[in-house]
């Protein structure tokens, strides 16, 4: 049996048929081809598969597809300004925030909704924040440099 | 230096598909066709293998194919690819590991059969419907146990449970020298087990071409040579020309892709069974149970003394819980990679290690980012610094009295290395001007008075990196060389694609080594592409780990670079009319010695290949390959100082201040190399105060997820100072030494003693890791 579903995807119309039990995070991956968010863990816990829901920070893989009806969804594919990255991608790449890149676009399209309520924050609101985010390679120290530059930037 | 050459922070290239979310993984590629592979796991540690039945769930919708051990019976085992001999002189018990099990099951999670369906969720459902019959055995889980009488025997070749009993140095020569010491310091601790969790999942698609004959794997994998290398050799899956293996973006390793396992050995043998590519993507939970494991020692360690403080000598007894089977590389880790690494940076004069290699009902264990080099530094470490504790002397004080000095080198440690250089009293000064030592009584004052207890603690480790000159490690039972490749080939148009063996899953090597093609050859750093991972691109390869990327595989490029170098003279000299001794090369131009004739390096290339008026006999191209082995091993060293504050009430431990102060000799890229460090630190952090696997009394893995398993996140540790004390080496041509794992290695320790030094005012003697609050709070309750 399968179900339909509509949304908006990084400013697109898409629909899909899609098995009841699909998450939203396979459909992207595997229904859209946007590969760019990824599946860490099976529990919800790594964040490697955050993207936004209408604006807000979701894990993808915590949310059935069928719950994204009429949703206007971003990932990290729908960041950048064409060839021009967004602020934040650019202080991830400054910052060498980022080493085998898995974590990355969970953690930037996070650190995007962070900046989005608090556009100011602070190294522990920042470290608190990503509580919801694993990286096995940075050690975090030039992640949360890289959001704290991010949001410098996104200030202006 | 030039602003791309070597030693320039020059941000990374391959950043932007990862920002952008364009990085390819092995679990972003689909084939046409393709089908999907569920693993059925044993769900107990140590049962008999009666029966399966696939009867119901080979006729569900989308099955192609259920296959269990005895159908694999021509494929060979899993191997262990490092041989030890033991104190008897007999090789070491390695028993057969079948991609699937066959007769019986030796940890939970290990796979019994495998089911390929169309989807993925009909492998899923058929692999739920496939019938096992276990007859229940009584699992060994505690390794301390594994060898005792009566204890239940997992393989019929390893009676007892024992792989090996191995020993390095001369016992009774170091129990003399203890009989006559002023004082013994004695500890008993275990090095907790840990699950090295890359982000990215282990991952496969096999792919079978019946018109060629030819395989594809596509895996997340850190050395795709050495994986169709030992699919080839060992399991006979296909000879080499016929296997190609890739390894596309990698999310991270810590030496967890390194081996070859099961899964990647079905994929392959049954793509050419079903005639379609086939995906398994691991599930985390899968990762938990099935992943080579790290660590996992329990130690009894003594260091003699002399009335001045020296350290006469170092005794230390190991047992290694190898897990259920022999992993690849498993039996180097608590050997060659641990007790040669027993002298620290000190200049003990006897050192005894002995290490009893047992098997448990539980996944095996095998390198993991340090590998038996983590394991050495907290023996050493700990020691040292309960010996300060004891006998009344500053902890930094009594390291420095027993460093090998800077004058030493080339020093001959009493375990089997030679230490090539190093400034270890430099970079414990500049250790403690980082860390703010002469300012700590004041702050821990200040904590006291806040009621809280504040420690410092010291990590002057030692690593052996730049894996590893190959006739070294072959006289140690390697079943492999351990040189690097590298292929430096000029298009006509003058840009440069470098093809090296080593692999990158986060470390930046197609930024660090354009940077160093670009340094050595003149050639835009822009104009370099480097190509990692496939073996149909790439010579041959022994991929990343060790930290052996720069020293072994940078070398290898030096050497390519120095070929081309040597080949473009021969051009340049012919096309500018001059001998080719006048021919002097720099910045990337041929210049005749005392004239303003030259020509650059991309019209070199052009010539070679448009070879119209050209040296008599030369070959046309540019193109040049280079395999180096090295010299010796590389030793980077530090001290690292961690300082904690514990709140007596909770138990909580907070990392105030983490200082580190490298010599990785030469640094090419800055802005990576503190990378490296940072995340080094982050795990041993997690070593030290947040993460175990444990296993309950029945071999049941019960942390086996993020929820169970403690993670380090990003509020659980501080931001850290970095800084470097670099002597180059001047063992290779870059004088590099290797940054990879020195983070995971120095922390541990680092942490621990800061922990205990916290703790010492309240009484406590001793605490294991990963020291947490319930631990923490636990000890002080006790000592009360």
């Amino acid at each position: 049996m399968t179900v339909s579903v509509s949304l908006t995807v990084n400013g697109e119309a898409v629909s899909a048929d899609v098995e009841p039990r699909t998450l939203l995070v396979q459909m992207l991956r595997e229904g859209l081809g946007l590969t760019g968010t990824h599946v860490g863990c099976d529990t919800s816990q790594c964040g490697a598969c955050v993207v936004h829901v209408d604006g807000e920070s979701v894990k993808a893989c915590t949310m059935l597809a069928i719950q994204a009806e009429g949703a206007d969804v971003k990932t990290i594919e729908g960041v950048a300004d064409g060839d021009t990255l967004h602020p934040m991608q650019q202080a991830f790449h400054e910052n060498h925030g980022l080493q085998c890149g898995f974590c990355t676009p969970g953690m930037i399209m996070s650190a995007l909704d962070l900046v989005k309520n608090n556009p100011d924050p602070t190294e522990r609101e920042i470290r608190e924040w990503l509580e919801g985010n694993l990286c096995r390679c940075t050690g975090y120290h030039n992640i949360v440099k890289s959001i704290d530059a991010g949001a410098r930037a996104m200030r202006g | 230096m030039t602003e791309q050459g070597i030693g320039a922070a020059v941000a990374r290239r391959e950043d932007r598909r990862f920002v952008t979310g364009q990085g390819h993984y092995t679990d972003d590629i689909n084939r046409r066709g393709q089908t999907h592979a569920c693993f059925v796991r044993s769900p107990h540690a140590h049962a008999t293998l009666n029966g399966v039945d696939t009867a119901a769930a080979g006729a569900m919708p989308g099955v192609r194919a259920i296959f269990v051990g005895e159908d694999m019976a021509e494929v060979g085992p899993l191997i262990c690819g490092w041989a030890i001999t033991d104190v008897h002189g007999e090789p070491f018990r390695a028993p057969p590991h079948p991609a699937l099990a066959i007769g019986k099951v030796n940890y939970a999670g290990e796979a019994v059969a495998v089911v390929i369906a169309d989807t993925l969720e009909q492998a899923k459902d058929a692999a739920a419907a496939v019938e096992v019959d276990y007859g229940l055995l009584d699992a060994v889980v505690d390794p301390a146990q594994a060898t005792a009488d009566g204890q239940p025997q997992i393989h019929e070749a390893a009676p007892g449970n024992l792989s090996f009993e191995w020993a390095l140095g001369d016992k009774a020569a170091v129990d003399a020298v203890f009989d006559g010491a002023a004082h013994v310091t004695s500890l008993e601790f275990a090095n907790n087990r840990l699950v090295p969790n890359a982000m990215e999942p282990r991952a496969c698609v096999a792919e079978y071409d019946a018109g060629s004959g030819e395989h594809t794997l596509h895996i997340a994998s850190q050395n795709p040579h050495v994986h169709r290398l030992v699919m080839s050799a060992f399991h006979g899956l296909a000879p080499e020309h016929k296997l190609r293996v890739v390894a596309p973006d990698v999310g991270g390793g810590f030496g967890s892709k390194i081996f070859i396992y099961a899964e990647e050995v079905v994929l392959t043998w049954a793509a050419s069974r079903v005639r379609r590519p086939i995906k398994w993507t691991a599930e985390r939970s899968e990762s938990f149970l099935t992943d080579a494991h790290g660590r996992d020692h329990a130690t009894t360690a003594e260091l003699a003394l002399d009335s001045d403080g020296k350290f006469l000598a170092m005794r230390v007894d190991t047992t290694a819980n190898m897990g259920a089977y022999l992993s690849t590389f498993a039996s180097a880790v608590p050997t060659y990679l641990y007790a040669t690494l027993l002298a620290g940076q000190y200049t003990t004069g006897g050192i005894y290690c002995n290490v009893k290699a047992v098997f448990t009902n539980t996944v095996p264990v095998d390198a993991y980012r340090g590998a038996g080099r983590p394991e050495a530094a907290y023996v050493v470490e700990r020691l040292v610094e309960a010996a300060a504790a004891e006998t009344g002397r500053d902890p930094a004080e009594l390291r420095k009295t027993n460093f090998v000095p800077a004058d030493a080198f080339p020093y001959e440690t009493p375990v089997i290395m030679q230490y090539d250089c190093g400034d270890f009293a430099g970079s414990m000064d500049q250790a403690l001007d980082l860390a703010g030592y002469s300012g700590f009584q004041a702050r821990k004052a200040e904590s006291k008075a806040g009621g809280k207890l504040r420690g410092i603690g010291f990590s002057s480790y030692i690593e052996a990196c730049g894996v590893a000159p190959s006739a070294a490690a072959g006289s140690l039972g390697a079943g492999v060389g351990l040189w690097e490749s590298a292929n430096i080939r000029f298009n006509p148009t003058g840009n440069v694609q470098l093809f090296t063996g080593c692999h990158s899953h986060g470390q930046g090597h197609e930024t660090a080594y354009a940077q160093i093609v670009a340094d050595k050859l003149g050639v835009p750093y822009e104009q370099v592409e480097v190509i990692h991972g496939d073996s149909s691109k790439i010579p041959f390869g022994m991929g990343t780990y060790g930290s052996r990327s720069a020293a072994v595989g940078g070398s290898a490029i030096v050497k390519a670079a120095d070929k081309v170098i040597e080949k473009g003279r021969k051009i340049a000299a012919h096309t500018l009319e001059a001998s080719e001794d006048d021919i002097e090369f720099a910045g990337g131009n041929f210049t005749v010695k005392g004239t303003d004739k030259a020509m650059n390096i991309a019209e070199v290339a052009f010539t070679a290949y448009v070879p119209h008026n050209y040296p008599e006999g030369l070959e046309p191209g540019l193109d040049e390959t280079a395999f180096y082995d090295p010299l010796n091993f590389s030793f980077p060293a530090g001290t690292h100082v961690c300082e904690v504050e514990v709140d007596p009430e909770t138990g909580s431990v907070s990392i105030e201040r983490y200082a580190a102060v490298d010599d990785f000799g030469v640094l090419i890229n800055p802005l990576i190399v503190e990378g490296q460090v940072h995340g080094g630190i982050g795990q041993g952090v997690g070593q030290a105060m947040l993460e175990h696997a444990v296993y309950d009394g029945a071999g049941q893995l019960v942390s086996g997820s993020y929820m169970d398993y403690t993670m380090p996140r990003a509020d659980d540790v501080p931001s850290y100072d970095v800084g470097f004390n670099g002597v180059p080496s001047p063992l290779n041509p870059l004088g590099v030494k290797g940054c990879g794992e020195a983070g995971a290695i120095a922390a541990p320790a680092a942490v621990m003693n800061a922990v205990h030094d916290a703790l010492r005012d309240v009484g406590v003697g001793h605490i294991e890791m990963p020291a947490t609050p319930l631990r923490v709070w636990q000890a002080i309750r006790d000592a009360a």
